[in-house]
């Protein structure tokens, strides 16, 4: 009889944890079917993600050997003028791969100003170029360089 | 157990009620395509291409092949370059797209849907070379302006779709047609509406060829959409900045057209040879037409290590814009002397044609091979840089791959 109203007891207890379980899953896809309802995109999720990013990330302006590992620009002066001033439209990869000379970054910033919708960068203009000219100069290549990089390998046929 | 398993499938049922009628034409959605919210940032998964690729450019999207990854006759997706110059269209839904034709020349605009086109005019395949403009700007000096294009942004896929030019008759063209300049859904980079990222077309002799298509199928399926989904221009043997992806409009000009990167400097060449690094004045640059002849050795892979009693096989492929490659020629003494490659004809014009050849080696040591081609009118590849322009445009220059015999 004690053992029979113990067992039962526990039965009880276990329907009661279930039922629990339901009722709150039931509970949580409900406020998700709602939240859907208002918000069907999640934007204000992701809005709040990506302010979390822009202004909580400390390490967002992380440097390594010398190079800016978000933008993967060369630490130096005028890094975060660049920074702040030429990688909002396009990738710093555009910025990396050329070499120019004065004359012909500033011309680049004058054809991005009439046709690109970039702002009058005012006294930056000058650091920018500066930090252009010195860390992204042209390199005399030739009318043809020697083949290099080559990774040997065993051709098996 | 078999409850929490019953509320587990019946939460993630109703997740996907929610979520399948969020995306309403998620039906639709080509395969592979992963909307634009939650797609992943890796370009490589993203765009499914070869994990060998090079990202030149992540904002506006830039990847380029490397020679020996384009071994296939017929390019696939995971091969083929990406050169976009604005952002990749958003929610693109297949059944409400249309194409507009207007501009100066047609005599009334007329807009077709997707389906119309398809339906109302006969479709056919062709296999077309599309070459950057830019490929192999990365060798210039002065170095010039844009994407270091090294020499992977070429393709050669089969393409599918109606004929512009049957197109053009349905709606009916004036007298003064001059050019055509198609617009599209990409999105500029500063995020201006009024901005179009690029705007070119052709004249309208190239507009009228058979082969210039407006293309819905890349390889026999939908095309890729990196690569211009639902809708893409194709005009072979042409930079491939004339063959405009995501379009949605096209302009039958009385003049030249003169969207964006049709003017000043962009996909233009010094009308007259000038000394590298001249300065020259934008109405003494002439717009790119035909691509000039070319060839890539995609078989071996540069750096190949052979026994000297061995031959070595090479392989790749050549093609010359308009016109047909006549002559593939390869050299091991760095130009001294040339050998003839098999050269096989094109599968059909605009077509890149297929070389090999069987090299024997009779000293051991460090060697280049170098490939040049010759197109029907005479002209060769040159071995060094040809004409210096301030864009870095048109580099045909012989390919090169390097080869020890041990």
């Amino acid at each position: 009889m004690n053992q029979d109203q113990k067992t039962f007891r526990d039965q009880i207890k276990l329907l009661y944890r279930q039922l629990i379980l339901i009722f709150s899953l039931m509970g949580i896809v409900i406020c998700f079917l709602i939240y859907m309802l208002i918000d069907p995109n999640f934007s204000s999720f992701n809005n709040s993600q990506t302010n979390l990013i822009g202004i909580a990330d400390e390490n967002s302006d992380r440097i390594e050997n010398g190079i800016h590992i978000r933008t993967g620009l060369v630490e130096a002066e005028g890094l975060m003028e660049v920074v702040n001033n030429c990688t909002n439209c396009h990738s710093a990869k555009l910025v990396t791969q050329n070499r120019m000379d004065k004359a012909r970054w500033a011309s680049t910033i004058d054809w991005m100003q009439r046709t690109q919708n970039l702002w009058d960068l005012g006294p930056n203009e000058d650091i920018i170029i500066d930090y252009l000219v010195k860390n992204y100069p042209p390199q005399e290549k030739g009318r043809r360089q020697a083949l290099k990089n080559i990774e040997w390998y065993e051709l098996e046929e | 157990m078999k409850r929490r398993n019953f509320i587990k499938k019946a939460t993630l049922s109703s997740l996907t009620v929610v979520i399948g009628s969020e995306i309403v034409f998620g039906n639709m959605l080509p395969k592979g395509y992963i909307p634009l919210a939650v797609q992943d940032p890796d370009p490589f998964k993203l765009f499914n291409k070869d994990a060998e690729m090079v990202v030149l450019n992540d904002r506006p999207w830039n990847m380029e092949a490397k020679a020996h990854l384009l071994n296939e006759k017929i390019t696939s997706n995971k091969f083929m370059f990406i050169r976009n110059n604005g952002k990749i269209p958003e929610n693109i839904t297949i059944a409400n797209w249309t194409i507009t034709f207007d501009g100066e020349s047609v005599k009334t605009p007329k807009t077709y849907t997707l389906q119309e086109l398809k339906t109302k005019f006969e479709q056919h395949t062709y296999q077309l070379t599309l070459e950057c403009g830019g490929n192999g700007r990365s060798e210039f000096d002065p170095p010039a302006k844009g994407n270091q294009w090294t020499i992977g942004a070429v393709s050669c896929a089969r393409w599918t779709g109606v004929r512009l030019k049957d197109v053009l008759e349905d709606i009916g063209i004036k007298n003064d047609a001059v050019y055509i300049g198609y617009h599209a859904a990409d999105t500029h980079l500063s995020g201006d509406p009024k901005k179009e990222p690029i705007s070119r077309g052709v004249p309208m002799a190239k507009a009228f060829q058979e082969e210039t298509l407006l293309a819905f199928k890349m390889n026999g399926k939908d095309i890729p959409l990196a690569h211009g989904y639902p809708l893409r221009l194709i005009a072979g043997g042409w930079p491939a900045s004339a063959s405009g992806k995501w379009i949605n409009g096209i302009s039958v000009r009385n003049k030249v057209h003169d969207g964006t990167k049709m003017t000043g400097t962009a996909y233009r060449v010094p009308c007259k040879p000038v000394a590298p690094g001249d300065k020259v004045k934008d109405e003494d640059m002439c717009i790119i037409e035909s691509m000039p002849v070319k060839s890539l050795i995609t078989y071996p892979k540069s750096g190949a290590m052979i026994d000297k009693k061995k031959k070595l096989l090479i392989n790749g492929h050549a093609w010359a814009g308009e016109l047909e490659v006549s002559k593939m020629e390869y050299s091991i003494d760095f130009g001294s002397s040339w050998q003839d490659c098999k050269l096989e004809r094109p599968i059909n014009r605009l077509a890149w044609q297929h070389f090999s050849a069987e090299i024997s080696f009779s000293k051991k040591g460090y060697y280049e091979i170098w490939a040049r081609a010759t197109d029907a009118q005479g002209k060769s590849q040159s071995m060094i840089l040809p004409g210096w322009n301030p864009k870095g445009y048109l580099n045909n220059a012989c390919h090169r791959i390097a080869i020890k015999v041990i």
